[in-house]
């Protein structure tokens, strides 16, 4: 048997992680101050506690269902597939949640878990504005005291979400230190939950951060991936040949791979920010371009400079400008079960228009970039391969900056 | 005997508590950091505190990230911070230095170089913030063959059962986080420290630290009588920072803290164990 045969042999089974520790291979872990080492494990047992209890399960399947609106709609985008010539798009339609992304399915989650946790104060980190949107919603609906910590150029960039979160009833803290973006939002959430552990629960957005968020948010957003396989299977008696999803922390991306992931015959894409090209050095492409190292509780691929400071990053969607990535992707890409390319601001750019106007939906920016990769590989294949499209959310929110790089302002 | 060991031993004799003053490398300039630490040593203190800047300072307050941020516009390495430990121990062969910092810088320079080049510069204790036991074997392994400490922190929050796994994975001393909260913050709880020190200490062979929000001689001098040693982090830094366009300045701000937290320290009682 040769070496690698071998090592594949002896691999754990990729559903089985992440291990009793919270890696994924060597990524992931527990990398925080003492302080939060207690409450993690709090966290930890409440959650395997609660996931496998029928009460929560059915509290969260009913938000799912009436709150949210659930299950999202397949949808076969059949005058864009015909454009493009290739093969046939399906897209995943999480922008018709309430609130317009994803996000919402693991807001909805964690509230529950911190209202029977007792919690009764919520944080949360934002770089686009929509997870704390997410989280400002469920606050509002569960009576939660609620603060999301944003970069002072995210605040700038993304006003309106800014001002949806203050009508929800949260408080919006201004974050002034580092880059003033999503990753100095992080830590200083993280330096809210060290001085506030007693009755606060931290949402985290993405499939980041500490054990056993990469693997909470996760199993949340897995709802995205049952329902696609389900539905591929009704609609087209087949599974899906390829799935394309973009990567910022990565939380839309696992959310639909996770349940397709002992599916060897579908391919998985992961689709980073290349911003204005990877040469560059212009992007926030970890996974492509990164290196490995441990940022924000967690082992990961990073962008990061020759001494291990960490990098600013770029791309035109504030939702995937992060200089990390959950680990579980980290571990995706060295094992070779899923594959990671990056897409560049124009190319994003490209699929928003070309999709608004084939198929009457405007998408993110962020979920553009997933649409661009579908562009390419769609070509590549034949109208009898099926592929699943993440449309993680919807673009209004992005309307301004895509009228500002047209050069109109509104 | 390592500089650590041997330094507590000498205070134990005297029956006097180590002084440990934080600050952070290269700021407001790394010409200044050799100079500030020898005048940290003249003014009493045991051993130095070194931070290592880093650009995601999750748990620190705004005091340390500011200190960091200075540091970095000097672009301030890893392998700078050890070359100015080299230059400090050039003239001082018994003070201990212990860095202070985050593991990403370590992660990147590989654990044995990192450890190997912390020893032949003259480190004896490294304390990484996000580095918690379970996490930590392999680094640990690379400082103890390396002959360096491994420093860990316990906080208000840690369990007995853990407590136990600290005190035996930890060499040199202990750190204990005084409060729940990042560096620098207000709200010190002196009574909630003594009951988890006496917890500490059945467990603990080691020395005792006490650190996070000790901003004055009072303070310190409440603290020396639960603990071997007082760390002093943000009140440093914080003198630092008002004076950043003044070296001289700043250290005898510096100088002036020290004193007066060394002379309440010594004072004559403040020694007398209270738990
Ligand atoms: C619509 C949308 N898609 C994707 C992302 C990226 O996050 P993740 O990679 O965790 O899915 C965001 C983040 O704000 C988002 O708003």
């Amino acid at each position: 048997m040769s070496t690698l045969a071998k090592t594949k042999a002896q691999a754990p089974a990729f559903d089985s992680l992440p291990d009793a520790n919270g890696h994924f291979g060597p990524y992931g872990g527990r990398f925080v101050a003492e302080t939060l080492m207690a409450p993690l494990e709090e966290l930890r047992l409440a959650y395997e506690k609660f996931r496998d209890d029928p009460g929560f399960k059915a509290e969260l399947d009913a938000d799912l269902a009436d709150y949210v609106g659930r299950p999202s709609p397949l949808y076969l985008a059949s005058r864009w597939s015909q454009k493009l010539g290739g093969a046939q798009i399906f897209l995943k339609r999480e922008d018709l949640n309430h609130t317009g992304a994803h996000k919402v399915n693991n807001t909805v989650g964690q509230a529950l878990l911190a209202k029977r946790m007792g919690k009764t104060r919520i944080i949360a980190e934002t770089g686009a504005g929509q997870h704390g949107v997410a989280t400002a919603t469920v606050a509002a609906r569960l009576g939660f005291e609620c603060v999301v910590y944003m970069g002072t150029d995210d605040i700038q960039r993304q006003a309106p979400n800014v001002f949806r979160m203050r009508l929800l009833g949260a408080k919006v803290v201004p974050v002034n230190s580092g880059s003033r973006t999503l990753k100095d939002a992080l830590n200083e959430a993280m330096r809210d939950w060290v001085t506030n552990v007693d009755n606060t629960f931290y949402i985290i957005g993405t499939v980041a951060g500490p054990h056993p968020y990469p693997a909470m948010v996760r199993d949340f957003q897995a709802v995205i991936g049952r329902e696609a396989r389900a539905q591929c299977l009704q609609q087209t008696g087949h599974l899906p040949d390829a799935l394309i999803a973009c990567v910022g922390g990565g939380s839309n991306a696992m959310g639909l791979f996770y349940p397709f992931i002992n599916d060897a015959e579908v391919a998985l894409y992961g689709v980073e920010a290349a911003g204005q090209g990877l040469a560059t050095g212009k992007h926030a492409a970890s996974l492509c371009a990164g290196k490995a190292g441990v940022l924000h509780g967690n082992r990961t691929y990073l962008m990061q400079d020759p001494d291990g400071q960490i990098l600013d990053t770029h791309s035109i969607s504030a939702g995937l400008d992060y200089p990390g990535v959950g680990p579980e992707h980290a571990w995706l890409k060295d094992s070779g079960r899923a594959r990671y390319v990056a897409v560049t601001d124009d190319e994003a750019l490209a699929s928003f228009h070309d999709l608004t106007r084939t198929e009457g939906i405007i998408p993110a920016l962020e979920s553009s970039h997933a649409l661009a990769y579908a562009a390419r590989l769609a070509k590549e294949m034949s109208s009898d391969r099926r592929i699943i499209v993440n449309l993680s959310g919807r673009g209004d929110k992005d309307i301004e900056t895509v009228a500002r790089h047209q050069g109109i302002e509104l | 005997m390592s500089r650590l060991k041997a330094c507590f031993d000498g205070l134990k004799a005297q029956d006097r508590r180590a002084l440990i003053p934080y600050m952070t490398a290269g700021d407001p300039h790394p010409d200044a950091t050799v100079p500030l630490m020898r005048a940290m040593v003249a003014a009493g203190a045991d051993i130095i505190e070194l931070g290592v800047p880093f650009s995601d300072p999750m748990a620190d307050g705004p005091v340390i990230q500011a200190a960091c941020e200075r540091a970095l516009k000097h672009d301030v390495s890893l392998r700078r911070v050890l070359e100015l430990v080299q230059d400090f121990r050039a003239r001082d062969r018994e003070t201990p230095v212990v860095l202070m910092g985050y593991l990403n810088p370590i992660e990147i320079l590989g654990y044995e170089p990192f450890a190997d080049a912390a020893a032949k510069a003259g480190v004896d204790g490294v304390l990484t913030v996000d580095l918690p036991p379970e996490e930590a074997s392999e680094l640990a392994a690379a400082l103890v063959a390396a002959n360096i400490d491994p420093i860990f922190l316990l906080a208000p929050t840690t369990t007995s059962a853990r407590t136990k796994t600290i005190c035996a994975a930890a060499k040199g001393f202990i750190y204990y986080v005084s409060l729940k909260g990042v560096t620098g913050a207000a709200t010190l709880d002196v009574v909630a420290a003594e009951r988890k020190l006496t917890e500490i200490r059945a467990c603990a062979t080691i020395p005792i630290g006490v650190g996070f929000g000790i901003k004055d001689a009072a303070v310190a001098a409440r603290m020396a009588k639960i603990a071997d040693a007082v760390v002093v982090g943000s009140a440093v830094v914080e003198c630092i920072a008002t004076n950043a366009g003044d070296f001289k300045a700043a250290e005898a701000k510096v100088v002036t803290l020290l004193r007066e937290m060394r002379e309440a320290m010594d004072s004559r009682g403040a020694n007398a164990r209270v738990a």
